[in-house]
Formats: structure tokens, C-alpha cells, sequence
């Protein structure tokens, strides 16, 4: 079984050409995701990189995470990123110029370097080691070996990061959300205030011209709820003029109104 | 074909995401170039997986792509914000800790 | 050994009222003088009696000893402050209370009109006590608390009248001088803890014979140096004659009769280092020998009346340390000088203050002259005291300096001939110069102006010089008639071990010797002196200008120690600034450079920082790859 298991495992010449063929083109995309002007532009190319890793997730067996990466990484995460670039820089395109001295040269070296001495550690960790292949440990499906391992091994893991997803959806919602520098008095506001200021003539607040009016007209008083003629509803000109005519000179006979 | 050559890919895709984040003064584009850091290391993740035999590997493969998305989402809606008050992406426009 | 309850009293009382009337201050200045004299009288009076109480003991019950209190114990080291009185303290203890009093009585009068009388008096019964403490200590560590006391006061008293600056640093210079001496002490002190486990006398004693000679022969050196220093030997005398400084009592009783004797009593202390150990001995009477001549070369130059007879101080004591160095019964002869020196030094000095006194504090002889008519007692007092030193019979410095010279010529061989010459010569330039003082001070033609109108001292100060005058004529006979000093101090010093040598010469052909040397410097400075100019004369012998400058000791002093060790302290302090702060300043600079320099990397660009850790991320890298190589 585990001589089979092994057989199984071992790269074999379809996977090589796989490999041969889409691992260059993707080292050339990012390439070029680095050195593009317009950042759509490296959107895109980044989104080819991320599907050739789902197919490399696929071809090692790994088929789960595959599909995941095309679903949520190129689907999801790449689109907002297009998304995000639309409402921001779509416009703009970016100065190839440096402006920080040495910053180019030295990154170039150090990312290099870090990437040369990686490989050499890998390589002596790994060279030579015939790999066991995982027809074992998917002998029940990927996405069953995955389960099993996540939710009894890695349990505590995964609670962890579901709480760190619910924490990010949050987040992302207020920093979303547009920030007043005052906040408008709303209706219930002025409300409260109305009440608190003490006059009750004002809490209901006065009636307009033409409330317990016996007559429309723009120099006859308005009513107060007690009778009295309310000051504020006529024009203060005409009151200064003395042209004000008394509201119950129009009152209507008792009559008249059983009638109404 | 030698398996370690996807993890010597891996470390190449690593290298030049290094160097993006360096280098690219947009702020959206050095975030992209983490998100193929991060790439990279799942494929060498899922590699070591494949080599060792147990499904460790996309285990965490599987958790850093979680983490990768929560993260992104919460980057890009702080560069929105950043992008509304000041209408620059640029990161070096960020340089208030200067001496 | 006796033991006594009241010697403390003879240091505890002049201890005691000098505190008194230092803390007092102004208070104690009506009745400070009173007191202090009269606390000097009351030792005096002590110590007669127990001067009294040993005549009647004997043998070994002379000595009286009193342990005050446990000082030292350290392990096997152990010093207590006892104080022991045997034959040859005693015969300190009554010069110094006695000649002490005396001049106490005496500075009342000479001190009426300073305004500091107090303070002297407090300083004078410091010198007392601590005196008294040097030569009843019972072991080398009790001694050199003693010894250090007497520095102090002779500093605090020299320097007396500190606003002359020329007076502060003359105290300054004593000191200094002293000090030389004490690391004498000291190592002395070391190297008999070192070698006997023990300082006090009679543990040293016990431990002496059985010795290492180079162990004795370093003691007996250390030992010789602290006395030159006490002492004014060479090479440690230049502060004798600027000491004089001070006020005349204060010559008169510490550098003449009483400080400047504590070598010697050093010396006849350790008579058990010195007598085991050839070597010490030869140094010792090498030291006396130079210095005796030393001072009496300088003493025929010196105008100043104060410093010719400090100069005749110092070659006195180079007798006397000379006679130490010559066996067992040299200690008692110079003790005996020691007793006798006492008395016409003193007196002699005394006289001069009095002269001063009466010539408004003129001290240059050139400006006296003829001064016998008008301060006769004065004149009489110096005159027996002059006669006293010349060795003239029956005074009293006939019978000891004779016995010095006759034991110089008999301790035998070439050395013998060598010191008793020098001994004689050294009598025939004491003769001239002490001559020469007299002659220009109380003989001749008065040298002096209308305006100082010279008398009599009143009686407070010329009754102490009658006394002293007494002393001079009569002490030498007392002492010495039927060898009684010699016996007395045999049980300290051993000095009835005459060494059945040679006699070289009879004691009647020294004697004679001795008086006609001393002719012949009488004579000589009478001619001479005939006539004198009244201002120093200019075209001089070499000699003279030589004995003028202290035979150049200052300039030697001044060249070889002072100058380049002033050299040396503006060398280090200089070292100190550049080298020394200087390290530290770069460290400073170095740091605040460094700073700046790393200021630069904080640009503030996020793309910068960024870099850096990825520089970080490649070290750690670095770090793992070489590990797993």
C-alpha cells in the first residue's frame, strides 16, 4: 500500500510539463505586476499568478484549497481589489521615478538575497527526498481529510480565526461608513429640547395663522388654545400700524355652526 | 521532476512580492504585492503538505488564506479612508514620523 | 613597676583648660592666662612629687605605670593607653613642666598687649599635654600620638601671628618638615609590629637581640629620620630658623628646650635598637657630627638675634644626637646636655625676647649695641647663659659638653679622632658666634636711633630668666657631681656599661683643649667685632654668603623637591583635563555623532521602514542558513 502510495506520489512527467509551462509565465506575471505603471493593470496580472496556484493546488492533489483559491482569493479578494481601484486610482498612474535614494538598489539586493538564501535552505532541507505523496492521507477525499483535521486537531484554530472574520466584517463596515463632523438634531431631538424649554406655549408650538381663525385674512390674529389672540402670528408691522382687526368679529352664530 | 522545484517558485514569487513592497509607492499595488507573498507561501505550504505526506500543510494553507482575506478587507477599506480625506494613495505621503 | 593613679592628671589638665579656653573664646580672655599658667604650675607640682615618690622607691618599683584605657585590640595587636613614668621620663617631664611654667609666667607679661593672649595660652597647654603625652607614653604608638600633638601646637603656635603671610608659611614649612620625620615614625612603628608582633618599649626591648641586624639597622634609620625632623637635624633642619617666626616664648620652649629635644629622647628611647645594631649607631653620630657644624656655620651670619640662636639650638642638638650614637653612656651624657641646654637656651631665649621687647621689637643685632646699661638683668641672665654654652667651668654646660667630647674622642680609631675634632670645632664656633651675639647686642657703641628708648623688662619676665640663670650655672654640677645622672638613668639606659676602651686622651687634656678652642673663638669675634657696621656688609667670603643662605639648604630644598614636584602636580592636573576628561568628553562626542549620523535613517517614508525590516528579515535568514551549513 504504502509502496503504491509512493509510486503514486512521485512527480511525474505530465506534472512537469504542467509545471514547466505555467510556473514561468507566472514569475513573468508577477514581473510584470511589479513594473506596470497602471495598477489595473497588476490587478489583473496578480489575478492570472492566483489562478496558475490554484492549478498548481490542484495538481498536488490539494483539491480543496484549489477550488477555494479560485473561489475566494481570485474571485473575491482580486475583484475588491479591482473594485476599490476603480473608485480610487483608475485614473492615476503611477511615477516610475524613485524618490528615496538607494531605495530601488537596496530592496532589489536584500529581496534577492533573502530569496537566494531561502532557496539554498530549502534545497539542502529537500533535495533528493523522494516525496510521500498525499494518496494517503486523501484516501477518503480532500475535503474529508481536510474536515478531520481542521475541526479535531486544528479546532481551537479555527474558532479563533472565524471570531477574526466577524471582527474584520465589522470593521470594515464602520471604517466604511462616512463620518459627520456634527451630528444634525434629529426629529426626536428637537422634541426633547421643546419640552425642556420651560414655556408650554412654545412646546406645541404656535399655531400658524389661520389655526382657530374665525376669518383668513393676514390681519386677523390667530388663536391660543385659551382665546387669546397669539402675538406672533401676524406681521408686526401691521401691529405697529394698528391694523388689526379682532378675530371675534367674525365669530359665527351659534346657530350657524349647528347647522355646519 | 524534482519537487522542490515548486518551492523553489515559491521563493522566487516571494522575492519579487518582497521587492513590490518596497518599491511601488501605490498603496493599493504594495498590497497586492503582500497578497502574492502570501500566495507564495501557500504553495510552498501545499507543497510541504504533498512531501510530508499529512494534510497539515493545507491546514494552514487554508488559515492563512482566511487570514489573507480578513485582512484585505479591512486594509483596503482603511486606504478608502485615507483616500477620502486626502485624495492621495500615495504612501509616501504618510511620512509624518519624520526626525 | 608601680602602678600610679595620678599621671593622667599630668596630661588631662593642661588638656583639659586648653580646650577650656579655646572653646570659651573671648569669654576666657580677663582669666585664660591665669588659668593656664596655673595649670602649668600644678603639673610642675605633680610631677615633683612624683619625682619625690620614686627617689624613695627603688629598684624596679621606680617606674610607675597607669593604664587609662584599652585602645587597640585587633587580633594578636594589641596597644593600650598607658602611660609609663621611669627614670628617664621623669627627668622630661620635670623640664618641661618646669622650664614650661616658667615661660608661661614669663609670656603673661611678653603678651600683655596682643589681643590673642588667650588663644596662646590655650596652644601653650596644648604643647604641655601633648608633650607630656610623648615621653610618658609606655610604647612607640602612644609616643607618636604624642609626637603628632607636638607638631600641632608648634604649627598653631609658629604660625601664631598667621596675618603676616611670611609667619603662616614659616609654620607651613615646619610642618612639612615634621611630616618628613613622621613617615620615619612610622615605618619604624611598621617594621617592629612586623618584626616583634609588638610596639610597645618592652616588648621591643624583649625582642631585640634576637633580631635581624638588617631588621634593626632599618628601625634604628626610620627611628634617626623621625628624630632629624623633630629635631632639626640635617637633612630636615631649614624649618628651624624660619620657625622663628613665632612669638619668643615659643622659641624659647618649644625650639629650644623641649620639641626639639623629643628626638633625642627618641633615640636614648630605642637605646636597645641602636645598641644592637652598629650601623644605626654610625649613622646616627655621622648625622649629629654634620649637623652640629651645620648649625654653627650658619650662627656666624645671622643678624637676626631669634635665628642665631636657632642656629645654636640646632648645632646644641647635633651634640647631643652625636652623643646618643656613642654607646650606652652617651644617652646619659646627652640627656645631661639635653637638662643643661634646657636651662641656658631658654634663658638665652628669653633674654632676647627681653631685648626685643625693651628695643620695640627690633630683632636685627646690627641695630643694638651697648645695651648692658639699660637692661642689666638682662645682660647678666644672657651673659651666665652664654657662659653656660661656651663650656666654661663651673657652669653648666662645662660638664656636659666635655663629657660629649671626651666620649667622642674615646669611642676610638679614626672615627674617634674624626668626631672629637669636629666636636672641638664645632665648641671653637659656638665660642665665635655666641660671642659675636653678645658683643653686638650688650657690648660696644650703641648702634641704635633716639627714637627706641631700650629698658628693663618688668618683673614677670625677668624673674623666669633668673630662675633659668640659676639653672645654667648650677644644673651641670648637680647633675653630674658623683655620676648621678649616669646612675640614675642606668636602669633605662644601661649607661654605667662603660666600654673598657682606649682613653684616648685624659679627661683634663680634653677639658683643656676644649677651653683653649673656645679662647681662641672668643678672641677672634672680639677682634672682629670691634667695630660694626649697621647695615649687613655686602662684599663677603664665600663662606659668609654660604652661612647667609643656610648653606644653601633652602635652594637645594626648593630645586630638587619643590620645584618639580610643583612640575609634576601641573603635570597631572593637566594629564587629569586632556587625557583623563578628555576620554570622556570623546565618549560624549562620539556618542552625540553617532546619533546624528543614525538620526537620518527616521526619513519618515513607510517604504523606508519597510525596507529595513526586510534587511532585518535577510539577517535572520542569514543567521539560520549559517547555523544549518
Amino acid at each position: 500500500m504504502l509502496n503504491l502510495a509512493l509510486e503514486v506520489g512521485r512527480t511525474q512527467t505530465p506534472e512537469a510539463i504542467l509545471f514547466w509551462i505555467l510556473g514561468p509565465i507566472a514569475v513573468l506575471c508577477a514581473l510584470g505586476m511589479l513594473i506596470s505603471a497602471k495598477a489595473v493593470h497588476s490587478a489583473l496580472l496578480l489575478a492570472w499568478v492566483m489562478i496558475t496556484l490554484a492549478i498548481f493546488y490542484i495538481a498536488q492533489d490539494a483539491l480543496f484549497l484549489g477550488i477555494v483559491q479560485v473561489v475566494v482569493y481570485t474571485g473575491a479578494v482580486m475583484m475588491l481589489f479591482l473594485f476599490i481601484l476603480m473608485l480610487v486610482v483608475v485614473d492615476s498612474a503611477d511615477s516610475l521615478v524613485e524618490t528615496i535614494k538607494g531605495q530601488r538598489t537596496t530592496s532589489i539586493v536584500a529581496a534577492v538575497g533573502v530569496g537566494g538564501l531561502l532557496t539554498s535552505l530549502i534545497g539542502r532541507a529537500t533535495i533528493g527526498h523522494t516525496e510521500v505523496g498525499l494518496a494517503l492521507a486523501n484516501v477518503n477525499g480532500n475535503v474529508q481529510g481536510l474536515a478531520e483535521e481542521l475541526f479535531t486537531k486544528y479546532v481551537w484554530a479555527f474558532e479563533v480565526v472565524s471570531a477574526l472574520l466577524i471582527t474584520a466584517a465589522l470593521g470594515a463596515m464602520v471604517l466604511a461608513q462616512s463620518q459627520n463632523i456634527k451630528s444634525r438634531t434629529a426629529q426626536r431631538d428637537r422634541s426633547i429640547a421643546r419640552f425642556r424649554s420651560g414655556s408650554l406655549a412654545e412646546t406645541a408650538g404656535l399655531p400658524s395663522s389661520g389655526v382657530y381663525a374665525r376669518h383668513n385674512a393676514v390681519d386677523v390674529p390667530a388663536l391660543l388654545p385659551d382665546g387669546s389672540a397669539a402675538p406672533t402670528s401676524i406681521s408686526r408691522t401691521l401691529e405697529a400700524r394698528g391694523d388689526i382687526i379682532k378675530s371675534d368679529v367674525f365669530e359665527l352664530e351659534a346657530s350657524e355652526v349647528e347647522e355646519n | 521532476m524534482d519537487i522542490s522545484n515548486y518551492l523553489y517558485l515559491s521563493a522566487i514569487l516571494f522575492t519579487i512580492g518582497a521587492v513590490g513592497v518596497t518599491v511601488r509607492r501605490n498603496a493599493i499595488v504594495v498590497f497586492m504585492c503582500v497578497e502574492l507573498m502570501l500566495n507564495a507561501t501557500n504553495l510552498a505550504f501545499v507543497t510541504f503538505s504533498r512531501i510530508h505526506g499529512n494534510l497539515a500543510g493545507q491546514v494552514a494553507s487554508f488559515f492563512t488564506m482566511v487570514v489573507a482575506a480578513c485582512e484585505v478587507v479591512v486594509g483596503l477599506a482603511i486606504i478608502v479612508t485615507i483616500f477620502r480625506s486626502r485624495r492621495s494613495a500615495s504612501v509616501d505621503d504618510a511620512s509624518l514620523l519624520k526626525r | 613597676m608601680t602602678t600610679s593613679t595620678h599621671l593622667v592628671y599630668l596630661i588631662a589638665l593642661p588638656l583639659l583648660s586648653a580646650a577650656l579656653l579655646l572653646v570659651l573664646g573671648r569669654i576666657a580672655d580677663k582669666w585664660g592666662h591665669l588659668l593656664a599658667t596655673l595649670v602649668s604650675a600644678t603639673t610642675f607640682v605633680i610631677g615633683a612629687l612624683e619625682f619625690f615618690a620614686m627617689q624613695s622607691r627603688t629598684g624596679a618599683s621606680r617606674a610607675a605605670t597607669q593604664k587609662i584605657f584599652e585602645w587597640i585590640s585587633v587580633g594578636t595587636f594589641k596597644v593600650d593607653a598607658t602611660l609609663l613614668l621611669d627614670q628617664l621620663s621623669i627627668c622630661f617631664v620635670l623640664l618641661i613642666t618646669g622650664v614650661g611654667t616658667l615661660i608661661h609666667i614669663y609670656s603673661i607679661a611678653y603678651m600683655s598687649h596682643d589681643h590673642d593672649r588667650r588663644r596662646f595660652f590655650a596652644y601653650l597647654n596644648l604643647f604641655i599635654a601633648a608633650m607630656l603625652l610623648l615621653v610618658l607614653g609606655n610604647s612607640y604608638l602612644n609616643l607618636y600620638v604624642g609626637w603628632e600633638g607636638v607638631g600641632l601646637a608648634s604649627y598653631l603656635l609658629i604660625g601664631f601671628w598667621n596675618q603676616k603671610p611670611v609667619y603662616a608659611t614659616a609654620a607651613k614649612k615646619a610642618f612639612v618638615a615634621n611630616r618628613v620625620g613622621d613617615v620615619g615614625l612610622s615605618l619604624a612603628i611598621m617594621i617592629a609590629f612586623a618584626q616583634f608582633g609588638t610596639v610597645s618599649f618592652d616588648g621591643v626591648k624583649a625582642g631585640a637581640p634576637h633580631a635581624s641586624p638588617a631588621a634593626l639597622t632599618a628601625i634604628g634609620a626610620m627611628l634617626l629620620l623621625a628624630a632629624a625632623g623633630k629635631s632639626a637635624q640635617f637633612p630636615l633642619q631649614s624649618w628651624l630658623g624660619d620657625a622663628m617666626a613665632g612669638p619668643t616664648p615659643v622659641s624659647a620652649l618649644i625650639h629650644a628646650a623641649t620639641m626639639v629635644t623629643a628626638g633625642v629622647y627618641l633615640i636614648t628611647r630605642s637605646n636597645f635598637i641602636f645598641d644592637a645594631s652598629p650601623n644605626a649607631r654610625l649613622m646616627v653620630v655621622t648625622v649629629g657630627a654634620i649637623t652640629l657644624l651645620f648649625g654653627a656655620i650658619i650662627g656666624t651670619a645671622k643678624d637676626d638675634i631669634k635665628k642665631a640662636l636657632a642656629a645654636s639650638t640646632m648645632s646644641q642638638i647635633g651634640y647631643m644626637i652625636l652623643a646618643t650614637g656613642l654607646g650606652p653612656i652617651g644617652y646619659a651624657f646627652a640627656i645631661l646636655h639635653l637638662l643643661t641646654h634646657g636651662f641656658f637656651k631658654a634663658g638665652m631665649f628669653l633674654g632676647a625676647g627681653s631685648v626685643m621687647h625693651g628695643m620695640n621689637d627690633e630683632v636685627n643685632m646690627r641695630r643694638y649695641g651697648a645695651l648692658a646699661k639699660a637692661m642689666p638683668i638682662t645682660a647678666v641672665t644672657f651673659g651666665l647663659g652664654y657662659l653656660a654654652i661656651l663650656g666654661v667651668p663651673p657652669f653648666a654646660g662645662f660638664y656636659s659638653k666635655d663629657k660629649i667630647i671626651e666620649t667622642a674622642f674615646n669611642s676610638g680609631g679614626t672615627k674617634g679622632i674624626l668626631l672629637g675634632g669636629a666636636t672641638l670645632l664645632g665648641a671653637a664656633i659656638t665660642a665665635f658666634y655666641m660671642t659675636r651675639v653678645i658683643v653686638l647686642t650688650f657690648t660696644g657703641s650703641k648702634r641704635w636711633d633716639d627714637k627706641a628708648h631700650p629698658h628693663e623688662s618688668p618683673i614677670l619676665m625677668w624673674a623666669p630668666m633668673v630662675v633659668l640663670a640659676v639653672g645654667s650655672v648650677a644644673s651641670g654640677f648637680l647633675l653630674s657631681s658623683g655620676s648621678a645622672l649616669v646612675n640614675w638613668l642606668q636602669p633605662v639606659v644601661n649607661s654605667q656599661n662603660v666600654v673598657a676602651g682606649e682613653e684616648l686622651m685624659k679627661p683634663i687634656v680634653v677639658s683643656g683643649l676644649a677651653l683653649g678652642v673656645v679662647l681662641l673663638g672668643v678672641l677672634l669675634a672680639v677682634f672682629k667685632y670691634r667695630t660694626v657696621p649697621t647695615s649687613a656688609p655686602t662684599q663677603v667670603s664665600v663662606f659668609t654668603k654660604a652661612a647667609r643662605k643656610d648653606l644653601y639648604q633652602d635652594s637645594f630644598n626648593e630645586a630638587v623637591l619643590m620645584r618639580p614636584g610643583q612640575k609634576l602636580t601641573a603635570g597631572l592636573v593637566l594629564t587629569d583635563y586632556k587625557v583623563i576628561d578628555g576620554i570622556v568628553r570623546t565618549v560624549g562626542w562620539t556618542l552625540g555623532a553617532i546619533s546624528t549620523a543614525m538620526r537620518k535613517i527616521q526619513n519618515g517614508f513607510v517604504r523606508s521602514y519597510s525596507l529595513l525590516m526586510l534587511l532585518g528579515v535577510l539577517v535572520l535568514v542569514f543567521t539560520i542558513w549559517l547555523v544549518t551549513l
